[in-house]
């Protein structure tokens, strides 16, 4: 199989209401992380990209309008959709288009304009239920997700505090991030405090919408050795994609992102996931998350995390750092770019180049996971130094 | 390259409507008849599985949630394009090639019926800033489409008419499409102007179907299929969303020649029309068949109209175009466009064509654009051949 | 080396330079509607609604039951087999309090938070849940595990949608 390196990564900086369109935030993007490797446009075979929902810009076949502010302009483009696991799902599109033998470079670009939504990209979420069994019920996007966090906190014993542990962590940890869009820092008692919207899930619980892109470029072997002396390469790729009848599924335990992280570990030779990888980007866009998907990802026993992340073990000291970048909470939520954003991370701490954000002990394999549709899919990828 | 064949494929019923079937419901009747086509497949044997939709066409945001259950897909790895399916096909033959997978599903369909405003969907797709605000039906870009290529190439309406009464003829004999009809040059020309020189007739009407196609390596492939239909190249291109920059792209369909280009050079075609023996061809509105043949390099620019109606490109002629029906007489399934032409061509390759069956065919064509207001083509090139 | 060099752009605008209008905006609100064909499983669950009952459909398989019905068992990959009448009686598998409407804006002062919750349909198989509200109960003694009952628009006035059952309230068997 061709092995496929990351040799670029860029990103906007992640803010509530951005003055720029969808497509100039993409090109910003886009044009930072080809800058980073020296390349132009001339250079790029074809441009693979993903977006969330239409709905938040209003603007039907958004791939198509996105396409020039990729770089897609007389290219092969071609968007992909997964809803909110699209930010690494990207890659792993792009990755495909470069592994098959028909690329030797791909521009993988995301991008996610939430304010476009007036008055709050949340009512948008509205239509993602299904239209004849529980739209009636108007439902809201936090409504479900507050079913799965009492889930998984009745299954385990898991505390309110317990859960919101997780913000604490990633916001004060995303502070160090030149993209996020916070300035101050918080504390345990400020998650607690903060508005009840859904119980159990507060108001800091959650991470913010958000404007932003970011972008990675992909190389085959050949060509990213020429480019660069470090290249991180895509070592395994997992998806997998759970019933849309979620009111079957228990769940307390996402099965969907141990499948695809089987998948990608199978792929990258990984046997001991806890022992040999040394970053874990889980999806955190709820506090309790990134500690569920923790536990999918095999990184964490099942029941156990809290007391982990309690005792250090996930901090940048500690055996297993969790969201170096921040994640979610601490950066900021543009939903795809928020994804893509994990994977940049990646690209840096393993390359050692994440400032002071950087985990020490040289890490050489780090994972990133996101999450989306109705609570059930995951795209999980392993990269490596 | 590793090399990727069809062996299986299933197209639901399609019909203007489809009252009785839930889209869940439709598609299920599509993976089934692919599973069977395959030699009696389990969904369980099969490695991933690729949609592809837009979620305005579905009235659904994140049109993905809701793709697992009606393929059997429950707990696979599952994603959906939003393009056209054949850009989901080529997806699908990526995952192949990188040698991680062996089956893999591409599947798309219409329900076109139950979109109450069309119009305002497709407006939605241009740029909000700069043309939606204009308030024009967004229709108006295929006329001034057409408007430059007549003026273009020299093409007149009474061959663009002639398209419209050829296709609608095909489709007579073929039991799935939903328009065919017997109509001529007179009555096409004589139906009502909508977005001059566009008229009623040779703008296609939408239609409700799902399509399922399996694709497999070709170690799978010889296990299989008694007939794979292999891959041999395919393509696909965007040139600019902006009707504002669009150059050439007004007159000229830049990305068919782009995407035609990585095709043929993938297929190691040099001389399309004599290599391919016939073609299904995005004919959303009549024009554009004509323009597609010349982009695709079937013909030089402004022939396309003149061949046809020396009959070139009809059952008896040199190269037989959208034997089906094309969009204009099977109906226009939006997604699933490219999805159905594939199925199409692979019919005839396997000799499975019916009345509507061609003789001796070995390479064929399948091309799919994405309507207006955008420009991203994709273009296939399958043969029987090894 | 550090990133830092490659993250530009993301030019933060305030709710100010809208309002007052410092910035250019283009506004539309967006008309899109649709008539959903439901097909023969929702067709009937719908119709059952307006009768006051919920049906299932069985896999004679897998020997599920499953709510909401569906022509097909998406696990065994066949068509499902016999229609089933489930009860309106069920478990909590999951719920919450929410303060937030559909839209995001908040529930008015004094108002009933909305109470949604995953609902195990007794009679169906085990785990078969469906999203619906809780209701004619205090936030405070809503439980996991806790045993639920349908309570039913008056017949009059079902319309055959998920909306004839008000919501389901706490309920002690006899």
């Amino acid at each position: 199989m061709r092995k496929v390196a990351v040799i670029g990564a860029g990103m906007t900086k992640f803010v509530r209401r951005a003055l720029e369109t969808p497509k100039e935030l993409s090109f910003e993007a886009t044009k930072a992380a080809l800058d980073s490797c020296g390349l132009r446009l001339e250079d790029i075979e074809c441009v693979a990209h993903g977006s969330a929902p239409d709905a938040f810009d209003g603007v039907h076949q958004k791939g198509e309008y996105l396409a020039d502010g990729c770089g897609g302009w007389n290219k092969p483009t071609m968007r992909v959709f997964v809803g909110g696991a699209t930010g690494v799902h990207a890659i792993i599109h792009g990755w495909y288009h470069v592994a098959s033998g028909m690329f030797d470079t791909c521009l993988v670009v995301c991008e996610e304009k939430m304010s476009n939504a007036m008055p709050h990209a949340q009512g948008f979420f509205l239509t993602i239920f299904d239209h004849t069994t529980e739209r009636a019920l108007q439902p809201n996007l936090l409504w479900i997700f507050a079913l799965e966090k009492n889930r998984y906190m009745q299954r385990y014993g898991y505390t309110k505090e317990d859960m919101a542990l997780v913000a604490v962590k990633n916001k004060n940890q995303g502070l160090k991030h030149p993209a996020s869009q916070f300035k101050d820092p918080v504390t345990l008692e400020d998650i607690l405090n903060s508005e009840v919207m859904a119980y159990p899930v507060n108001r800091l619980d959650v991470s913010p919408v958000s404007d932003g892109a970011a972008a990675v470029v992909l190389a085959s072997e050949k060509v990213a050795k020429r480019l660069t002396d470090k290249p991180v390469w895509v070592e395994g790729v997992g998806w997998s994609l759970d019933t849309a009848y979620w009111g079957t599924r228990d769940l307390y335990y996402p099965r969907y992102t141990e499948h695809a992280a089987r998948m990608a570990y199978k792929m990258a030779g990984i046997r001991e996931p806890h022992k040999q990888i040394n970053i874990a980007e889980p999806y955190d866009p709820f506090g309790y998350k990134a500690l569920h998907h923790m536990e999918g990802l095999l990184l964490s026993p099942r029941g156990k995390t809290v007391q982990l992340l309690r005792d250090g073990y996930f901090d940048m000291d500690g055996n297993l750092p969790m969201c170096p970048s921040g994640g979610l909470l601490g950066v900021g939520n543009p939903i795809a770019a928020a994804g893509m954003m994990k994977i940049c991370e990646l690209f840096w701490q393993l390359r050692g180049e994440a400032g002071e954000r950087q985990v020490p002990g040289n890490p050489k394999l780090g994972v990133a996971q996101a999450w989306g549709d109705l609570m059930q899919v995951s795209s999980v990828v392993v990269m490596g130094s | 390259m590793n090399r990727v064949a069809i062996v299986g494929v299933g197209c639901s019923r399609l019909g203007s409507t489809s009252r009785d079937v839930s889209y869940r419901e439709m598609i299920f009747e599509a993976a089934v008849k692919c599973y069977e086509d395959a030699g009696g497949i389990h969904p369980q044997d099969i490695d991933a599985f690729v949609a592809s939709s837009e979620d305005f066409m579905e009235g659904i945001s994140i049109a993905d949630e809701y793709v697992p259950d009606q393929l059997g897909a429950v707990l696979k790895p599952v994603q959906s394009i939003t393009g056209d399916s054949l850009q989901g096909l080529a997806s699908a033959m990526m995952h192949i090639q990188t040698g991680q997978m062996d089956l893999v599903v591409a599947s798309s369909f219409s329900k076109a019926s139950n979109v109450q405003h069309y119009e305002n969907v497709v407006s939605y797709a241009c740029d909000p800033v700069t043309v939606r605000p204009l308030g024009e039906n967004p229709y108006f870009i295929a006329g001034l489409e057409m408007q430059r290529y007549l003026y273009e190439t020299g093409t007149s309406e009474a061959h663009c008419a002639q398209v419209v009464a050829e296709n609608k003829y095909n489709a007579l004999f073929n039991p799935l499409a939903v328009y065919g009809a017997k109509t001529d040059i007179e009555q096409v020309l004589a139906s009502p102007q909508l977005f001059s020189p566009l008229k009623y007739q040779d703008i296609a009407h939408h239609a409700d179907g799902a399509v399922v196609v399996l694709l497999a390596s070709e170690r799978k492939a010889r296990e299989l299929a008694k007939k794979p239909v292999w891959i041999k190249g395919i393509g696909w291109a965007t040139d600019t969303p902006n009707l504002d920059s669009r150059q050439d792209g007004w007159g000229d369909a830049v990305y068919a020649r782009l995407a035609a280009r990585q095709a043929y050079k993938m297929a190691g075609i040099t001389s399309p029309r004599h290599e391919i023996c016939f073609a299904e061809i995005d004919d959303t509105f009549s024009y554009k068949q004509l323009q597609h043949l010349e982009a695709l390099n079937i013909c030089a620019r402004g022939e396309a109209g003149k061949l046809l109606c020396q009959g070139e490109f009809s059952r008896q002629g040199g190269f037989p175009v959208n034997m089906s029906g094309g969009s204009l007489g099977v109906g226009y399934l939006h997604e699933a466009n490219g999805l159905y032409k594939l199925a199409e061509v692979v019919w005839q390759l396997r000799g499975e064509a019916g009345r509507r069956q061609l003789d001796g065919v070995k390479t064929g064509l399948a091309f799919a654009w994405r309507g207006i207001p955008t420009a991203t083509g994709v273009a296939v090139i399958l043969s029987n051949l090894e | 080396m550090s990133n830092r060099q490659y993250i530009q752009g993301g030019i933060g605008l305030s709710e100010d330079d809208i309002q007052q209008g410092k910035v250019f905006f283009a506004e539309d609100s967006l008309n899109c509607r649709y008539a959903w064909d439901m097909g023969v499983a929702i067709e009937r669950y719908l119709r059952e609604l307006k009768n006051g009952r919920i049906i299932a459909k069985s896999c004679n398989e897998c020997r599920r039951i499953m709510v909401p019905p569906r022509m097909f068992c998406e696990l065994c990959f066949r068509p499902s087999d016999d229609w089933v009448f489930v009860q309106d009686t069920g478990v909590v598998n999951t719920f919450s309090i929410c303060y937030v409407n559909w839209d995001a804006s908040r529930i008015k002062p004094g108002e009933t938070p909305h109470l949604p919750a995953v609902i195990e349909i007794d009679g169906a198989s085990k785990g078969m849940g469906i999203m619906h509200r809780l209701g004619e109960v205090d936030p405070k003694d809503i439980k996991i595990g806790m045993r639920v009952k349908a309570v039913w628009k008056p017949a009059e006035e079902r319309t055959g949608a998920i909306t004839d059952i008000k919501y389901f309230k706490p309920y002690q068997e006899v």
